[in-house]
C-alpha cells in the first residue's frame, strides 16, 4: 500500500468540503466562517504541495508559501473588521450586516 | 514505507476529523484550538511530502501567530454564541446536498486524474539527500522569485497597515501630551508680572 497522489488529493478534496458545509452550517458567526475560509486554504496548500512533491516541481511550494502570507493577511484584515464591527454594533451575526443596503 | 503508510493514515484521518470538529464544535474556542489541531496534523502531512520548510512555517507562523490571533478575539468579543448557532440545523439538509455535490465531484476528478508523460517541469527539485528542502526553496525564491516575494512582503505591509487603521481608536477624554506645544512655549506665554495695589487684590 504505497501513498500517491491521489491519497493527498483526496484528503484536502474532504477538507476543502468540510470548509464549504461549515459556512453554509454557521451562517452567522463570522469567525467561525473565517475559520472554515482557512480550512479550505490548508486544503489548497495541501493540494499544491502534493502536486509539488510528487511532479518534483518547487514552483508549488513557492506558490504555496504565496497562498500562505495572502491567508494571512486575510485572516489578520478580516479579524479586525470583524472587531471593529463587533465595537459598532455589538453582535458578529452575519445577517445583521445590512448597513449599506445591498 | 509501510510506516509512511501509517502515518499519512493517521495525520490525514486526525485532520480530517479536527477539520470536521471545527465546524460542529458549540463553543467558537474549542473550534479554534480544532484548527489548530488540523494545522498541526497537515504540517506532519507536509513532512511527510519532503516540505519540511512549510511544515515548519505552517506550526511557527499559522498555529503561532494567526490561530492565535483568532484565538484572542474570539475571547475578547463577548458574544451570544448560542444565539448565532439558532438556525444550525435549519441549514443543514442544504449543506450536506451542496457537500456531498462537491466531494463527488473532486473525488471523480481527483480519481481520473492523469498526468501527462512530457511533464514540463519549471523548477525541478533537487534530489533531497544533497540539498536540503529549506535550501532548495531559498535558492529560487531569492533569484527567479524574488519580486513575488518582495510581492508578499509589500501584502503582509498592506495588511498590517490596514489592520491598525482599522481597529487603533483614540478616547476623546484622555488628555494627551503635547510636546510640540511643550517645546514651543516662550517665557511670555508662561509668566506675567502684575503690579497689584495692596488691599485690592487681583481680579
Amino acid at each position: 500500500m504505497t501513498i500517491g497522489l491521489s491519497h493527498y488529493l483526496t484528503v484536502a478534496a474532504v477538507l476543502f468540503t468540510i470548509g464549504i458545509f461549515g459556512i453554509f452550517l454557521n451562517r452567522k458567526n463570522v469567525i467561525v466562517i473565517l475559520m472554515s475560509i482557512e480550512l479550505m486554504l490548508l486544503a489548497v496548500n495541501i493540494n499544491l504541495v502534493a502536486f509539488s512533491a510528487f511532479h518534483g516541481d518547487l514552483v508549488g511550494q513557492v506558490f504555496t508559501l504565496i497562498v500562505l502570507t495572502v491567508a494571512a493577511a486575510e485572516a489578520a484584515i478580516g479579524l479586525a473588521i470583524v472587531v471593529v464591527y463587533f465595537r459598532n454594533r455589538g453582535t458578529i451575526d452575519v445577517a445583521e450586516i445590512d448597513l449599506l443596503k445591498g | 514505507m509501510m510506516l509512511s503508510a501509517l502515518f499519512f493514515y493517521l495525520f490525514a484521518i486526525m485532520c480530517v476529523g479536527a477539520g470536521f470538529m471545527v465546524i460542529a464544535a458549540k463553543n467558537p474556542v474549542h473550534a479554534v484550538l480544532f484548527l489548530i489541531l488540523a494545522f498541526f496534523n497537515a504540517a506532519g502531512l507536509f513532512v511527510l511530502l519532503g516540505a519540511e520548510f512549510l511544515a515548519m512555517i505552517l506550526v511557527v507562523v499559522y498555529v503561532g501567530a494567526v490561530l492565535v490571533l483568532f484565538l484572542f478575539v474570539v475571547m475578547m468579543l463577548d458574544v451570544d454564541f448560542a444565539e448565532l448557532r439558532a438556525g444550525f440545523l435549519k441549514y443543514l439538509p442544504v449543506g450536506v446536498v451542496v457537500g456531498i455535490l462537491l466531494l463527488v465531484e473532486l473525488v471523480f476528478v481527483v480519481s481520473t486524474w492523469i498526468t501527462a508523460p512530457a511533464l514540463f517541469t519549471d523548477a525541478p527539485m533537487p534530489p533531497a539527500a544533497e540539498v536540503s528542502n529549506t535550501k532548495a526553496l531559498g535558492e529560487i525564491l531569492y533569484t527567479r522569485y524574488v519580486y513575488l516575494f518582495e510581492a508578499a512582503g509589500l501584502i503582509l505591509l498592506v495588511a498590517m497597515v490596514g489592520a491598525i487603521v482599522l481597529t487603533l481608536h483614540h478616547k476623546r477624554d484622555v488628555r494627551r501630551q503635547s510636546i510640540a506645544a511643550q517645546v514651543g512655549r516662550t517665557r511670555e506665554m508662561a509668566v506675567e508680572v502684575v503690579e497689584v495695589e495692596s488691599g485690592r487684590g487681583l481680579k
